[in-house]
């Protein structure tokens, strides 16, 4: 019981950090990060959830390694637009600067 | 890539955060994460879940490992859509890949000068790497294990061929989409195969619940590798020409 609840608390308390991150930090690829810490938290919450002391509860367990793959994968094509951006963004400033 | 990323907090145009809007956006999340974390301690514990429902139907799904019969058998079509939703970021990124029809998916750089205890131990690596995901596809029936994990260690190791820079991976328009879609393929197929007589879509025959879990998972792999592999690769911007003195052999 004890267990669960610092992993449920620490888990919200990440959440907040990567709130903070989305908010304050102008950098696409630090909000990214920001993001992918708030993922991580929500997964901590279930498997936190799940352990019910002698029994796993399996649903969430199956939830998490489905929420993994596809978070993983979000945050590949985040990347490959974030690089994108950034190319277009640093086209622009060299046609200013001509 | 990260090369090209300006790691800068305030890159080009954009200006910093003034420190009271950086006050402002702390307050917020110190307030989300403290009435999320009192409405977790104040709110009741929650039920039992559905650890006993699982472990009370476990003979009617095929397998011993109840995290693989919900996630094949219970829920399968919760996993049916999560391949989809690869299946379309994986499009996605291919849509952004330079074309590569007159090439062969897997090209060797022989011309490559590079470590030779780094090529031995690769080719130690892979192989570990290859029958290890086998075991952990098998595993999975009674056992932590399954399509994903034994996808990622082979995307893993496809991975660790690329960075040794003497392999290449190129993806042909067809053999590449062959290979994305072949998961999310087989295990429509076999779903909407069982939809015969009384069955519904994805209610697999008791007597061939684990074979046809075993081919699911076994076509998943095959996808579930070949898009993580995509998006490593889809990340690094590969112009082997302009790079490389001489042109690869395949």
């Amino acid at each position: 019981m004890t267990q669960d609840l610092i992993y449920s608390v620490t888990s919200l308390a990440l959440f907040g950090c990567g709130f903070y991150g989305l908010l304050a930090l102008p950098h696409i690829l630090r909000k990214l990060l920001a993001i992918n810490i708030m993922g991580v938290s929500v997964f901590m919450l279930l498997l936190a959830t799940a352990n019910h002391g002698t029994s796993i509860d399996p649903v969430p367990h199956a939830m998490v390694l489905t929420g993994i793959v596809v978070a993983v994968a979000g945050t590949a094509l985040c990347l490959k637009l974030a690089v994108n951006i950034n190319a277009i963004d640093q086209n622009e400033r060299d046609s200013n600067h001509q | 890539m990260f090369d090209r990323l300006v790691l800068h907090e305030t890159s080009g145009t954009k200006p910093a955060l003034k420190s009271s809007t950086k006050i402002a956006c702390g307050l917020a999340s110190f307030a989300l994460s403290g009435g999320l974390i009192a409405a977790l301690l104040l709110s009741e514990r929650a039920g039992p879940g559905l650890a006993a429902l699982t472990a009370s139907r476990m003979d009617e799904s095929g397998v011993e490992n109840p995290v693989t019969a919900v996630l094949l058998n219970f829920r399968s079509y919760d996993t049916l859509l999560e391949i989809a939703v690869l299946l379309i970021v994986a499009v996605a990124m291919l849509s952004m890949q330079p074309s590569a029809t007159n090439r062969s998916m897997v090209e060797v750089n022989h011309r490559h000068s590079g470590d030779p205890v780094l090529a031995g131990l690769l080719r130690w690596l892979v192989a570990l790497a290859t029958v290890l995901s086998g075991y952990l596809l098998w595993t999975g029936a009674y056992a932590p294990g399954g399509a994903f994990q034994a996808g990622s260690v082979i995307a893993g190791a496809c991975v660790a061929l690329k960075l040794s820079g003497r392999y290449h991976f190129f993806w042909h328009p067809l053999k590449a989409r062959l290979l994305l879609t072949i998961g999310l393929a087989v295990f429509v197929l076999v779903g909407g195969f069982c939809a015969t007589g009384d069955k519904r879509v994805l209610e697999y025959p008791l007597e061939y619940a684990g074979m046809l879990i075993l081919i699911i998972e076994l076509a998943a792999t095959v996808s579930i590798a070949a898009i993580l592999l995509l998006l490593f690769t889809g990340l690094q911007d590969d112009k082997p020409d302009a790079t490389q003195a001489g042109r690869p052999s395949t």
